[in-house]
């Protein structure tokens, strides 16, 4: 088979686009250190620098930017994150963060950050919605696997397996790792763009790839002695609004994973265990917010101490309503997963499907309370089948933990479908 | 390779123009009411601007993401395969090939995306090439105005199966939608399938070996006419289903050919087509204000027209919705010609054939006889809700659905009424 895409490395155009945006930015809340743009200037005398000196340029290209208008090739442009020493560490004013439940992603770790330029208004509050961040917002998220014992970087085998750091302050080693991709999430004047990023083989740095990418690995489940083959899908940018733009109507771009229900846990950002909404407020990434209580919060899926049907909701919520919801582009279906929406027909319980197709799995109705196998949210979870699988995009394994979870929450159920 | 040329090139001009006005001839006789036909539509006022490099699998991609309103993305002739699926999100783009037969996108190869070419756009149009062996819908097109499918053909070129994609073409929440001299072969659900759209024209198409072959669903204004629907499980259907944004009415269904649509139904079980008599001409379900006239219709052996509510094959939710109305209400059916059909009929036809007409075919229109109880007037259906028939010598079965069919039997003179002819599709892109 043939590759779609391949990637370009096109290192002088990036450090031209680099000096460029310094020249553009005038009136932007951006901030463009000067050293770093005169290294930068300087850089482009030379024609092909050797990667070893492209290792050090990215350390010193380490001071986060908010590119306005222009989509740099490189990712180190943004400084938002940077290899250094074998680590991938992250920038001055860079605050990493998680979420409480998260997208399945074929079993990456994903390692999330978000950045206010210095002099940006916090964002602001909102109980429902993804936060409101202000104009030059940079939001990462970094997709990657740590490494089956003995694998290196360049085997294209990875691991089922545990986050690389501990917490979410400590910098991950890139010897134990495979990092895959980064994705961007810039607020521009315009609104939202989102722009993927590919890392290379060496693992110093990421390159704009706007037409996604696939990339074989193979992934090792040590607990289980299995190795399954798979085709890893980095978005293109249509893809990328295939979920951001949960509003399909308007298409505007916004974030999923920033609302406050999912970011209400507690994280160690290097000072022990804090809820991390109020670090947001000291850092002045968010701004006012209401009492402890009056804060909505989403179950973490994987907890076993919180209520199963929570758990679920949570798992629904995250990893469907993007698109289920009354605004997405799956309101074709009829089925609107949020965690709000009320148990019933619209959630799912003994409806049929709509255009369904091969997903439906000859099965008649989305949930049939008390039998997950009669249930089609179990066969477009369980299988692989492109034209068959939920969610659509961002995965080409089925997630185990989570047909688990729901299959007992609809297990759990009670009624008929008659 | 870096191709951000699909916008900001100049020229090249002299092949949308060859393109955009070629005409291929209706297979039919020209009906009265049709607007004759035009040259290409211009939906888009900004200059046209074509694709100057060559366009295949390794940039098509890109082209579509950098595409500018008004341009026109030129695939030459070939066979170009892909592992993924194509995307388009951008207003006022056309992409257009050399022919159906000539450029072919081809998906066996595809190992992710649930189409073969999804578009969310407005002022789109797509013309002269195939897409084939998607691993999911073929074509489709999520949410825009103005969309133009004209002369592309979907295909699943393994034969019919229930492994194929769903969907050939399938604009769904669109408005003034123009599907037309297309050809969709092969689909598990439905060959060309409009769904919770309005004004929309569907002409001159070719559809055989789907499940359904031509299917409005949940649709308000479609024309459609010309069409030849063979060898499908069910030739054309109109549909109104529960739990959706909206419910549609007002469809015309005239001047088609409509024959031997007697493939075994090889949809998925639990979608709403799975549940089509295997030998359907035209079904009507659950949708109102439906003209069925000067078709020819013959040889569907379930039978040639069925008009039938959801509720008659559970398809309408269980009252789960309850603003949805299950009944087929101000369906006219006039002028059409018949010939044979009726005669081998599938599911709880085939019951009732045995039941009541052992010997002879099934009449030329089947009613599930379900009524609304809810609305009748001083105990009658209100005349605007009636289901008429004027035809020279097609007879209706009253199938009795309301009583289990217990009393099944031809009651053609209850039908002998006439409703109000309805109004064209008017649709700017023409």
């Amino acid at each position: 088979m043939r590759p779609i895409h391949r990637a370009r490395p096109v290192l002088a155009v990036a450090l031209a686009a680099w000096i460029l945006f310094g020249c553009s930015s005038s009136g932007e809340p951006a901030t463009v250190a000067g050293d770093a743009a005169d290294e930068a200037a300087t850089e482009t005398t030379t024609t092909q620098p050797e990667p070893s000196l492209l290792e050090e340029e990215l350390s010193a290209l380490a001071v986060p930017v908010f590119h306005a208008t222009d989509n740099p090739v490189a990712l180190s442009e943004w400084g938002q994150l940077a290899v250094s020493d074998g680590e991938l560490v992250l920038s001055d004013g860079i605050t990493p963060y998680a979420l409480n439940s998260a997208l399945f992603s074929d079993y990456t770790q994903k390692l999330r950050t978000v950045w206010l330029p210095e002099g940006s208004p916090p964002a602001t509050y909102d109980a429902e919605e993804s936060l409101d961040f202000p104009v030059g917002t940079v939001i990462t998220k970094t997709f990657y696997y740590p490494l089956p014992e003995g694998a290196s970087a360049t085997d294209l085998r990875v691991a089922k397996g545990a986050a690389a750091a501990e917490t979410l302050a400590e910098p991950i080693n890139l010897s134990s790792v495979r990092l895959v991709e980064t994705r961007i999430l810039a607020h521009r004047e315009t609104g939202w763009v989102a722009l993927p990023y590919v890392w290379n083989d060496e693992q110093t740095e990421a390159t704009l790839s706007r037409t996604g990418d696939l990339v074989r690995l193979t992934l090792v489940d040590a607990e289980e002695n299995t190795e399954t083959q798979f085709p890893y899908v980095v978005p293109n940018t249509n893809q990328c609004s295939g979920c951001h733009a949960t509003n399909h109507t308007t298409k505007e771009i916004l974030p999923i994973g920033p609302k406050v229900r999912h970011l209400n846990l507690d994280v160690d950002l290097g000072g022990g265990l804090m809820p991390q909404l109020a670090l947001w407020q000291d850092l002045g990434i968010v701004g006012e917010l209401p009492a402890d209580d009056e804060v909505p919060k989403s179950a973490a899926w994987e907890d076993p101490s919180i209520p199963l049907n929570d758990r679920a909701r949570a798992y629904l919520d995250i990893n469907c309503a993007h698109c289920h919801n009354k605004n997405g582009p799956a309101d074709t279906s009829g089925l609107f997963l949020e965690y709000s929406t009320q148990l019933g027909p619209r959630l799912g319980i003994c409806k049929p499907p709509i255009a369904a197709g091969t997903g439906t799995g000859n099965r008649r109705v989305g949930i049939d309370p008390g039998e997950p196998d009669e249930s089609i949210f179990i066969f477009r979870m369980e299988t692989a089948d492109p034209g068959a699988m939920m969610p659509e995009l961002g995965r080409a394994l089925a997630h185990q933990e989570g047909v688990d979870l729901v299959s007992e929450w609809i297990e759990s159920l009670d009624g008929d479908c008659g | 390779m870096l191709a951000a040329t699909a916008c900001g090139s100049d020229g090249g001009d002299e092949d949308s123009a060859t393109a955009a006005t070629t005409e291929a001839p209706a297979e039919t006789t020209a009906e009265t009411e049709a607007p004759a036909e035009t040259e290409a539509p211009a939906t888009t006022a900004a200059p046209t601007t074509t694709t100057t490099v060559p366009v295949d699998e390794t940039n098509l991609q890109e082209l579509l993401l950098d595409a500018q309103p008004g341009d026109v993305i030129d695939i030459p002739a070939g066979t170009f395969s892909f592992e993924q699926g194509l995307s388009l999100t951008v207003d006022g783009v056309t992409i257009r090939g050399a022919g159906m037969d000539e450029t072919i996108l081809s998906f066996a190869d595809q190992v992710a995306g649930a189409e073969g070419l999804l578009v969310s756009a407005s002022d789109f149009t797509i013309e002269d090439l195939a897409i084939e062996d998607s691993i999911g819908d073929a074509l489709k097109i999520n949410e825009g105005e103005n969309i133009v499918i004209r002369r592309v053909r979907t295909e699943w070129t393994g034969g019919y199966s229930t492994d194929n994609g769903a969907y050939g073409i399938y604009p769904v929440q669109a408005t003034n939608v123009l599907v037309e001299e297309s050809v969709a072969i092969g689909a598990s659900d439905a060959g060309i399938y409009v769904g919770q759209s309005n004004e929309i024209v569907v002409r001159n198409n070719r559809a055989e070996f789907n499940v359904a072959g031509i299917e409005i669903e949940n649709s308000f204004n479609a024309d459609v006419y010309g069409n030849v629907a063979t060898d499908n499980t069910g030739g054309i259907l109109i549909f109104n289903l529960p739990g959706l944004t909206q419910q549609g009415e007002g469809t015309r269904v005239y001047d088609n050919d409509v024959f031997a649509n007697n493939t075994e139904n090889f949809g998925h079980e639990g979608t709403s087509v799975a549940e089509t008599p295997a030998g359907s001409g035209i079904l009507v379900l659950s949708n109102d204000k439906v003209e069925i006239f000067e078709n020819r219709i013959s040889d569907n052996r379930s039978a040639n027209v069925i008009v039938a509510s959801a509720i008659v094959v559970g398809l309408d939710g269980g009252g789960a919705d309850p603003a949805f109305d299950a009944y087929p209400e101000g369906v006219y059916i006039h002028d059409n010609e018949y010939a044979g059909g009726g005669d081998d009929p599938d599911s709880i036809l085939r019951v009732i054939k045995s039941l009541f007409f052992p010997d002879d075919p099934l009449p030329d229109i089947v009613w599930d006889g379900l009524v609304d109880g809810d609305k009748l007037v001083d105990g009658e259906i209100a005349p605007e809700n009636r289901i008429c028939v004027q035809e020279a010598d097609a007879e209706v079965l009253n199938a009795d659905g309301s009583n289990d069919f217990a009393a099944a039997g031809i009651d053609t003179a209850a039908h002998d009424c006439t409703l109000e002819s309805l109004e064209p599709v008017v649709l700017p892109v023409l």
